[in-house]
């Protein structure tokens, strides 16, 4: 990466353009993936048009994969059943805000690990790592009587305030500064910028992939988490979407045509977001060795 | 603009290398001082101390009348190039030279003036909107250049700045250089490996090696003058040629001299094991016409050729003589041809007319004033 970074100064490299000629073309790949992207897509394809049948038909056996009358008044009536739009905006509140804690809180511990000398670094960072392989449901309900203590059950800082920043975040971001020329932050040290500034005026903007990377990962726990929002909300204001889609789920009786209309109208946005950031959900499980 | 003065420098790394061992020196106001020798030698790390990105183990580096130990590299008030430039690569050329304005809270109008001073001065103006990969590489080694002088520092450093450029280009840029330092007259540190550079560019010379300054001097100096072997061999291209030799007192006639076939005396040498060294192009041929030996006062020596290299008005002939071979402790590598034999490998510079070719013998005239001995045991030079 050094190698890369030092490359871009030398010349503007366009090689990933010339290697895809062949984009549209025929490869015996295509035997192979085309049914597992079949697999894949059936159930969406199924979320669908259960989204749009009438009640009678969701219960039908054997499933109708046609409906017989398009019922789109059920996106209507989640609508109107449900504070849809509420929750809508407390998943964005709470997701924008976790993506942004996690890009700051994790770069500036990242860089710290990367490029400061301490006493005990590299202990310290090892059992940060260390607290990956911890299950959330282990530190479930200490962090729940924390976040007890600190008066913030059922508000939306419950979902926040935990999760501004995490380990795999922070060795990410280390991993990838320590990749940087160091020259280019001892230069701006000379240049006269105190170690923040460095950070600011020149890491980060030599880091857009890497945080991209992360922006992308963070959004997608956060927008998706159901556990820690279910144990910490009980007041359907302030539910986020995962939350909110569990209430058309009754213990008799389950509305599944609405729970799959509010289900397709959840999934938007993180549809929209990997269409336009597949690249950096690829290159985040990539460098990462984890599953999304 | 300020003086330098490291005294007692030690550097040592964790793991115990030693990169500097005990380092003094002083750089006048305005002085372009240069730090030459091989790789490890330590002159980087001397660089990377004034600058503030390394901390000394012991002993005080002090800039002006302040004692910097401790003071970060923001403060000391230095600028420095690197030897791959370290350009920002997001910002353009304009946003470069001026960063370090910026971070010190300089007025947007005189960031404006000195940016656009120092970029006429090098020539930077047609590039300013663009990034640094969009450069070329002497372009590049100028807006780094620019970048450091535009903060109108009190010492400039500069870590092997024309190694990546091209024989030419570092030819130019080397004047430029030189230019710009008598024209500005800031002290500068500057370090390399190629003695080049250090003979055209310095006032003075540090030869370092081991983390010691084994020699301090003009370039004259350390030319004419090797205070040791290291030296002698470091210095001058291509390297001095060594053979071990033996001094004998003669009475009167002084200390005679052998060192295979040569023979001359010298007052003042003390008998016993000693090392001769002779510059390539303190070598003549004797001319063919020539009748008898040469004169006694010149001794001569039978070279073996086996190599020739043409330059041009010269021409490098490498070839062997009876006696043995000795080592300054500076060879990069090893001689050209292996040493297959028990003779020694000499290199002579002769014009280019009349070259002999591989395979011949030649005789060649040394003249023994230009003859320089150092003591076989600690390769000082004896004088």
């Amino acid at each position: 990466m050094t190698t890369q970074i030092l490359a871009q100064t030398g010349r503007p490299a366009r090689e990933e353009e010339e290697r895809e000629p062949s984009r549209f073309l025929f490869s015996p790949w295509h035997l192979v993936l085309i049914p597992i992207a079949v697999v894949m897509l059936i159930p969406m394809a199924w979320m669908l048009v259960t989204s749009l049948e009438t009640l009678n038909e969701t219960r039908h056996f054997p499933p109708v994969l046609l409906p017989h009358t398009l019922a789109p008044g059920n996106y209507a009536a989640v609508l109107q059943q449900a504070p849809f739009a509420r929750w809508f905006v407390n998943t964005m509140i709470v997701t924008v805000a976790t993506v942004a804690g996690n890009l700051l809180f994790c770069s500036l511990a990242g860089y710290a690990f990367a490029r400061i000398k301490f006493f005990g670094r590299e202990v310290v960072f090892i059992l940060l790592l260390a607290t990956l392989m911890i299950p959330f449901q282990v530190v479930m309900i200490p962090t729940f009587i924390i976040v007890k203590d600190l008066g913030l059950i059922n508000t939306l800082n419950a979902l926040i305030v935990p999760n501004l920043a995490n380990a795999f975040g922070v060795f990410l971001l280390r991993q990838f500064f320590r990749t940087l020329p160091v020259e280019l932050e001892e230069a701006a040290r000379i240049d006269g910028a105190s170690r923040l500034s460095v950070l600011f005026k020149i890491v980060l903007p030599l880091s857009g992939p890497v945080l991209a990377t992360l922006a992308v990962i963070t959004f997608l726990w956060t927008w998706n988490d159901f556990l820690w929002p279910l144990i910490t909300i009980y007041s359907p204001n302030n539910m986020t979407l995962q939350l909110g889609l569990t209430t058309f789920q009754g213990t008799h009786q389950t509305a599944t045509n609405l729970l799959m209309a509010a289900n397709v109208m959840s999934m938007l946005p993180v549809l929209l977001l990997f269409f336009l950031a597949q690249r950096w959900f690829i290159r985040g499980i990539a460098t990462s060795g984890l599953k999304g | 603009m300020a003086r330098v003065a490291l005294r007692n420098v030690t550097k040592q790394f964790h793991g115990g290398t030693r990169a500097l061992d005990d380092l003094s020196l002083e750089i006048p106001d305005g002085e372009f001082l240069i730090l030459v020798g091989p790789s490890g030698c330590g002159k980087t790390t001397a660089l990377r101390l004034v600058a503030g990105l390394e901390k000394a183990t012991s002993g005080t580096i002090t800039i002006g009348d302040t004692t910097v130990n401790g003071v970060s590299p923001r403060d000391r008030d230095i600028a420095m190039v690197f030897q791959n430039y370290a350009l920002y690569p997001h910002m353009t050329v304009y946003r470069n030279l001026g960063f370090g304005l910026r971070e010190r809270r300089t007025p947007k109008r005189e960031v404006d003036r000195r940016v656009r001073e120092i970029s006429a001065i090098l020539g930077l103006d047609d590039l300013l909107k663009r990034r640094p990969a969009q450069l070329s590489g002497g372009q590049r080694q100028r807006v780094a250049m620019g970048r450091a002088l535009v903060r109108e520092p009190k010492v400039f450093l500069l870590d092997e700045p024309l190694s990546n450029l091209d024989a030419k280009l570092r030819v130019q840029m080397r004047a430029e250089l030189k230019r710009l330092h008598a024209k500005l007259g800031i002290t500068t540190i500057y370090v390399t490996h190629d003695q080049i550079e250090a003979m055209t560019l310095a006032d003075r010379i540090v030869v370092m090696s081991a983390g010691q300054a084994l020699q301090i001097g003009t370039p004259q100096e350390v030319f004419s003058r090797p205070a040791n072997l290291f030296v002698a061999g470091f210095i001058g291209s291509p390297a001095m040629n060594l053979l071990r030799g033996k001094a004998a007192a003669r009475g009167a006639a002084g200390t005679e001299i052998t060192a295979g076939e040569l023979r001359f005396t010298r007052a003042g040498v003390p008998d016993g094991e000693i090392i001769v060294g002779v510059r390539p192009d303190s070598l003549a041929p004797v001319p063919a016409d020539a009748a008898g030996p040469a004169p006694p006062a010149h001794p001569t020596l039978d070279l073996e050729v086996d190599l020739v290299e043409p330059l041009g008005e010269q021409a490098l002939v490498h070839g062997t003589v009876a006696g043995t071979a000795a080592r300054s402790g500076a060879e990069e590598e090893r001689a050209i041809l292996a040493e297959a034999t028990s003779r020694a490998p000499v290199t002579a510079v002769f014009p280019a007319a009349n070259l002999p070719g591989p395979g011949d013998r030649v005789r060649i005239r040394v003249p023994p004033d230009r003859i320089y001995l150092f003591s076989a045991a600690t390769g000082e030079a004896i004088w």
